[in-house]
């Protein structure tokens, strides 16, 4: 594309390119924003408040025999009506509030898990959601962009002598766009329902005999504007504090 | 710059005293709220109204943080058409609440919890 550039800046106007450049710097810059902050992780419970809750818990179910595993440790909550069941971490120590899952790659409970996205190398949450759809979503504008231009290029310069790197180009760019697009759609999806890529995979709120998503607002509209636009809650990890050396149990 | 300095050295041995928990209460959604029961332990060394209070106030600051209104959606536009620089300049509504918050957290510590050695 940026040999094609100079074609186009002359041929129909020097914004072309610079809009690509400006694009381009976007995408990067969400993506590095995305992979960077913090997606919104649950700090293990500290050792006090560990014992505190394993109290609690042995106070409500009863002490288990020695051998045997324990009943996966459920609380059950009401969230507008619904009964919502709140899981214990085993790993963290904590009762994860909802929508949080924990990531086994990060090994960290994260806060409204969305997915732990391998080419941004971060898990997407709570606090980077809004970094990943723009990253995606300026991402397949640039590739939509390159694309179209690619082929304004090859109509405007009328050689069919196609060379083997702008057949390349084309087709790199025709998978990339389709990929890409689709993944934005998707994510637009989820977005104007208020759900995440966790809920989608596993059906919670969809089928005959599931509960309506109790986080939707119902209008499209409202719910975009509190998954991109709503205030974001600081980080809760102590990035700075020195490791204690860690008892054994 | 007195009750300051009292004020840390009471922290100091609050570390090694026994640590009561205040749990989070999810029945409005994943907003940040916490539960105004009141916890045993504290039975008789403070009044019930009083921390009650305590934690409905915080719950209202906390509300007040995270509602969504037309101030904040114009902040995050702003914010996104800035590239977020703007952030570099100026603090996001939730952490302006958030000094609000620790604010008024010191000053129920100064006057109602640290005279019940509550700390």
């Amino acid at each position: 594309f940026l040999c094609r550039c100079r074609y186009l800046a002359v041929q129909l106007s020097p914004a072309i390119p610079v809009f690509a450049a400006v694009l381009f710097l976007f995408a990067m810059a969400t993506l590095l924003r995305t992979s960077f902050s913090d997606p919104g992780v649950i700090p293990r419970a500290l050792p006090d408040e560990a014992a505190f809750i394993e109290m609690e818990i042995e106070a409500t179910n009863g002490t288990v025999p020695q051998g045997q595993r324990p009943p996966p440790r459920i609380k059950n909550f009401q969230i507008n009506n619904q009964i919502v069941k709140l899981k214990y971490c085993y790993t963290c120590k904590i009762f994860r509030p909802p929508r949080a899952s924990h990531c086994s790659i990060c090994d960290n409970c994260v806060e409204r898990f969305d997915h732990h996205c391998p080419w941004v190398g971060n898990c997407v949450g709570k606090r980077n959601y809004r970094y990943f759809y723009l990253f995606i979503l300026s991402l397949s504008l640039l590739t939509i962009y390159i694309f179209t231009f690619n082929i304004v290029y090859v109509a405007l310069s009328c050689s069919w002598s196609l060379t083997f790197l702008t057949v390349l180009e084309v087709l790199i760019c025709f998978f990339t766009l389709w990929s890409v697009v689709g993944l934005t759609g998707f994510h637009t999806f989820l977005v104007a329902l208020n759900q995440t890529t966790n809920e989608d995979i596993k059906g919670s709120w969809t089928g005959k005999n599931r509960v309506q998503n109790p986080y939707s607002h119902g209008n499209v509209v409202k719910n975009c504007c509190e998954v991109l636009c709503g205030p974001l809650p600081p980080s809760v990890l102590d990035r700075r504090g020195i490791l204690q050396q860690e008892e054994s149990t | 710059a007195l009750q300051v300095h009292s004020l840390q050295e009471l922290r100091r041995s609050a570390s090694l005293a026994t640590k009561v928990f205040v749990q989070r209460d999810y029945s409005d959604g994943t907003t940040c709220q916490f539960q105004t029961k009141f916890p045993p332990e504290l039975e008789s060394r403070i009044e019930r109204h009083l921390f009650e209070e305590t934690v409905k106030t915080l719950n209202g600051f906390y509300a007040e943080a995270e509602k969504i209104g037309g101030s904040s959606y114009l902040e995050g536009c702003l914010a996104c058409t800035t590239a977020y620089f703007i952030f570099l300049c100026m603090e996001t509504h939730y952490e302006k609440v958030l000094k609000k918050i620790s604010k008024y957290i010191q000053e129920q510590n100064e006057k109602i919890y640290a005279p019940r050695g509550l700390l």
